[in-house]
Formats: C-alpha cells, structure tokens, sequence
C-alpha cells in the first residue's frame, strides 16, 4: 500500500519470510510511535490553545525590562524577547490565535471550494467549463501571492489575514472537491442509487456528497497546517496581527528585528509551527491510511 | 489511489492538483472544449500544433489574470487620487487632486482605463507606481534578474536533494530507505521563515562562514539553500514513490539479467521513469519558489521583486503590488510550458500519445 511497505520486499525478494516479518513488526512499531508523538504534540496544542494558563508559567504581556534579550535558562526555556517577556509563555499563549487563524482560513478556503467544485461536478458542461477556467486562474497566483494581493487591497489586519490565507487555499482543494464529484458521480453505486429510482435530491445528500467529501478529511487536516504556515509567514512579514499580542506570526515578526542579538525569538516559535505541522501531516497520514485499508476491504 | 497525496507534506495542498489522479483525464472525457472537435485533434495530433494550442490558452489565462487584478484595484475603499498624495489627513487642494486623476486617468469610465491598461499590458506598460513615482516596468526589470537567479539556484538544489536521496536510499532495504523518506517528510515540513533564520544564524552570525548580506555568488548561498531544501523534500517524496512503482517494472529485471550493473539500472532506467512526475511539479515548484522568495529575500534583505512586492503591499501601492503579480504569473505560465516540454523530452512517450502532456 505505501512505499514504505512495500520498498523491502522488492529490493530483497529471497529474503526469508521471517526477517520479513520482523521488519514489517519494526515498521508497524516505528509508525505507531510516530502516531503517538504526533497525537500528543497536538493535544498538547490544543490544550495551550483552549487552557493556556495551564501551561504557560508567566502572563505572556508581563514587562520586565530587567530581563530582556534573557537567553534561555531554567528561569525562562525559551528565553525572554525585548521587553523581557516569557517567550515559553508567549509560544504557550498564541496557539489560540495562531489556531484559531489556521482554522477559520481552512473554513473559507473550504467553503469557497464546495460551492466551486459542486458547482463544477454536477452543474452540467458549461458550469464545468467556467469552474475549471476560474480555478486555472487562481492557480496563476501560487502560494501566498494571492493572499499578498488580497493584504495590498483591503490593508493588514487578522481578519485580512485569515481572508487572504483561505482564498490563497481555496483553489487546490476546489480541484480535489470537483474531481471527486465527478469521480462518485459516475460510479456504479450512484448508477444503482439511481436504478432504484432514488430522487435525484436523495442520491445528491445520501450518496454523492458522503462519498466525495470523505477523501477531503484527512487532506483537511494536511491544510490546517499549510494555513498555519501561510498565516505565520504573513504575520513574519508585519501583514498580521501586530506586537504585543501573543500570536505565532507576530511573534515572529518581532524577532526578525532582533535576529542578531536574540536568535531564540524567532527559533523558539518558528521550531513550534514546524513540530505542530509535522505532526498533522504524521495524523493526517495515518488517517489516510486507515481510510484506504477500509475502503479496500 | 491516494498515493500522491499521500506523499504531500502540508506544504501540498496546491501540488496536489496537478498530478492529482482524481482529476479525470481531461483528453479522454467530453472536455469543455468539445464543439471544434476535429481541428482541435488534428492540432494536437502533431507537437508544435500542441505547443501553439498550450500558448494560446496561456494567453488567455493570462488576460483573465489581468482583468481580476484591474478589477481589484477598484475594489479598494476610498480615492485612489487622494492614496497618492498621502492619504484624506494629508488634505491636498482639489485642484491638485484634479490633476492627480487626470494624470492617472481616474477621471475616465472604468471600461475606457480597462482598455487603456490591457493595451498597455501587451505594449509591457505597467503604469506607473503611485509610491515611487516610476514606471512599474522599470522597477521590475530592475528588480528581477536578483530573484530569478535565487529562484533558479534553488529548483537546482531542490533536484539535486530529490534525486540524490531517490539514488542514495529509494527501493533499497533495510533502514536506508526510512531514514531517507522520514528525512524528507521533514524537510518539506520546514517553512521558509524558520529555515532561513536557522541558517542565518548558524553560518552568518556565529561560525561566519558566509556573509549575511552580499549581492555576490557568496551571498547566493544561504537564500538559495532556504528556498530549494523544502521544495527538494517535497520533490523527493514524490520521485521516491514513483521510483519504488517503477523499480518493481519487468525492464528493471530484464536490465539486470542482461549484466547490466544494478546502479547503471537504477541511475540510466529507473530514475528516467521516477523524474517525471517530478518534472511536471517543477512548474509549479518554480511558483512556490518565487512566492517563497517573498519571505526569503526578507529575512536575508536581498535585492528582488519579492522584497519590491512586500514594500508595495505594505505601502498599498496598487498599480506596483498588480505588475508584480502579473509579471509573476507570466513567469510561472511560461514555466509550466517548459516543464510541459521538458516532460516529452524526458518521455518519448509522451510525443505520440494524444494530449498526453497536459
């Protein structure tokens, strides 16, 4: 089923069925540990996003000018930014917001993308035709060029931010939302549906829409974490929500200034997107899997 | 089915699409262009006639790029007259204002300044900037060669890291093959912001290996290295998986079986077939590159079109922020027809079979 899998058992035919075994035992044990690092990583965001103070040892806009540019120490593990703030606390604070940024863009991109792509898998050839132009032409945007663009026109705020990241999404999911409706429409089980004589409306609610949107929640959980990820280079560039507010991208921002002096401004919140991310795409893949083993069955 | 979005890091919701295996084969359905029928098959039955026909939809992609651009710019809130003589607090005379429009032609219907900016779009007329008070053409051609330069070095890099990691551990056993595919999950995963300090910091600032900011080769290094690892892992997963599909192929046994040397097999057959589905992504690799290049020549304050494009959408300087998107979306057009190309020299296949470089 995956590379992984299979890779050993092409590259060594006469191996003997039992160092085979052994190694796919290693393999299981190897993902398994992975899936169980990745789930606490974001439990463990998640709780900072919906308890913070459980986590976070100081209040995360504290000043203390005493301690500023602190490198970090037991007193602070990520060290301290200029005005002598808890940097752990303020990584800690912002995964509300840096969070909630990341699933709000999700929710428009995806919401942009269903009305595009049902409209282009079932709204007949005409309707295709358009819906296939107007994603091509979001495509001329890559990346976060259209979400810079969106920024230009109505300024930098954390609303605009979130806007811009989820139209910037909006489009590779619009594709994938289209080609699975096309691809469920014409399958034999909605030719059943409708040998049975099923109401169009039913076999649209019942056996269409489950079917192509089911694929679209493990590549929702891979997106949460390219929206992050977008919102947080955004926030780097000062187009976000600004200092003081403990943010991930505004954090960020702030540390650009100071680069030289105080590399664990940036480090510390840059290597906390990259450990949260990783471990979605690790439970995404998981996901993945698990849902191709049970479709295959 | 999945199995290409399987290999996609979170950094892969828009590559998806490209070599997404849901999207049904366009040239096989009842595609949208189906009434010319006949003169659109004689067309692509022979190479330039596909060539011309890819341009001609380029084309057209591109003046519906420029028409949303145009029509955005008027979305914006408040005079745009008044947005070049500082903002509504700067409070300059209404005959000033007057001129500014009719410099600018303002004072035109919205359908005769369309007109006028699609005609200077195709005499390379991008108006001028509103901050800088200079021909955006200018600017850009100024700006760009910087960028194009980082952007190339880094797709460089980013093939060199995705077949060096297919040849070194892809179909191979033991723990060479996990180490090598984990080690790619994670480099795609980085983001330009991080990666691009980390190594700042580390070759810059502390074992000053490299210069932090210099415009010269030496100066290449660091932003080419931010901008290409990511896109290289990425890269790399997706040769890795068609490199295990195609070392399972018959050729490779009847290869080895005619004493050719497994690593003559690996390097001269296999990698032929894995590269492709590589080759067709480097365009829109090229794009994720000069979207990148935004953040990158930020953190390491290179001369380019990114940081130009940055000051502008900060500054709100519209007419500048459009002619580098559509200057932008020129380059990745023009690319993706390259890579199109690239794809049939790769794949002589590709040149008998209908439409097959899509």
């Amino acid at each position: 089923m995956t590379a992984l899998a299979t890779a050993p058992e092409t590259a060594a035919p006469a191996a003997g069925s039992r160092s085979r075994a052994r190694r796919a035992r290693r393999a299981t044990a190897l993902r398994s540990a992975s899936f169980w690092l990745a789930a606490v990583v974001v439990v463990l965001v998640l709780l900072a996003a919906v308890a913070p103070g459980l986590l976070a040892p100081q209040d995360p806009l504290e000043i203390s000018l005493g301690e500023s540019f602190d490198a970090p120490s037991a007193a602070h593990v990520f060290g301290t930014d200029q005005s002598g703030r808890d940097v752990f606390s303020r990584v800690v604070h912002g995964a509300g917001q840096s969070l909630a940024i990341g699933l709000g863009a999700t929710a428009i991109g995806l919401v942009g993308a269903i009305v595009l792509g049902l409209l282009g898998g079932l709204g007949g050839r005409l309707a295709d035709a358009s819906v296939t132009r107007v994603i091509e032409v979001l495509y001329a945007f890559p990346g976060i060029l259209l979400a810079l663009i969106l920024i230009a026109v109505y300024g930098s705020s954390a609303l605009t931010q979130m806007v811009a990241v989820g139209v910037a999404t909006m489009p590779g999911y619009a594709r994938m939302v289209r080609g699975q409706v096309l691809a469920v429409k014409g399958s034999l089980y909605v030719e059943s549906a409708r040998a049975l004589g099923h109401s169009p409306a039913r076999i649209l609610t019942r056996t269409i829409l489950p079917n192509a949107f089911r694929p679209l929640t493990v590549l929702v959980t891979l997106g949460v974490g390219q929206a992050i990820v977008w919102a947080a280079a955004l926030g780097f560039l000062g187009m976000g929500v600004q200092p003081p507010t403990a943010e991930w991208g505004a954090m960020l921002n702030a540390g650009r200034t100071y680069i030289q002096q105080a590399w664990w401004m940036d480090f510390f919140p840059g290597i906390t997107i990259v450990v949260f991310t990783l471990s979605l795409t690790v439970l995404g893949r998981h996901l993945q899997r698990a849902a191709d083993s049970g479709a295959s069955r | 089915m999945t199995a290409e979005t399987t290999s996609s890091a979170p950094a892969t919701v828009g590559p998806v699409g490209p070599v997404s295996p849901e999207e049904p084969a366009q040239p096989a359905g009842p595609g949208p262009a189906a009434p010319p029928a006949a003169l659109l098959a004689r067309l692509r039955a022979s190479l330039p006639g596909r060539i011309a026909l890819r341009v001609l939809s380029a084309l057209v992609l591109l003046w519906a790029v420029a028409t949303i651009v145009f029509f955005l710019q008027h979305l914006v809130p408040g005079d745009p007259a008044l947005a070049i003589l500082g903002g509504a607090s700067a409070n300059p005379p209404p005959e000033t204002v007057a001129a500014v429009r009719a410099q600018y032609g303002f004072d035109q219907p919205l359908l005769v300044q369309y007109a006028d900016f699609l005609g200077g779009l195709v005499r390379g007329d991008l108006g001028s900037s509103y901050t800088m008070k200079e021909p955006v053409a200018r600017i850009i051609a100024e700006q760009i060669v910087p960028t194009l330069q980082l952007t190339g070095a880094s797709l460089a890099i980013a093939w060199a890291i995705a077949i060096g990691s297919t040849l070194l551990t892809a179909a191979r056993p033991g723990l060479a093959a996990r180490i090598g595919s984990g080690l790619e999950v994670v480099l795609a995963a980085l983001p330009h912001f991080w990666l691009g300090v980390v190594l700042l910091v580390v070759f810059a600032v502390t074992l000053q290996w490299l210069p932090v900011v210099d415009d010269g080769p030496a100066g290449l290094v660091l932003p080419a290295l931010t901008l290409g690892v990511p896109l290289g892992g990425f890269l790399a997963q997706v040769t890795r998986d068609e490199f295990d599909a195609a070392s399972r192929q018959p050729f490779v046994l009847s290869a080895l079986s005619r004493g050719t040397r497994p690593g003559d097999v690996r390097w001269r057959h296999v990698l032929r077939h894995a590269a492709l589905p590589g080759i067709a992504l480097s365009g829109w690799g090229l794009g994720s590159l000069i979207s990148g290049a935004v953040v990158v020549e930020v953190i390491f304050s290179r001369q380019g079109i990114g940081q130009v494009l940055v000051t502008a959408v900060t500054s709100q300087d519209l007419p500048l922020v459009i002619g580098v998107t559509f200057v932008v979306a020129l380059v990745y057009v023009i690319a993706n027809i390259l890579t199109d190309l690239a794809a049939v020299a790769v794949d002589p296949r590709l040149r008998t079979s209908i439409g097959g470089a899509s």
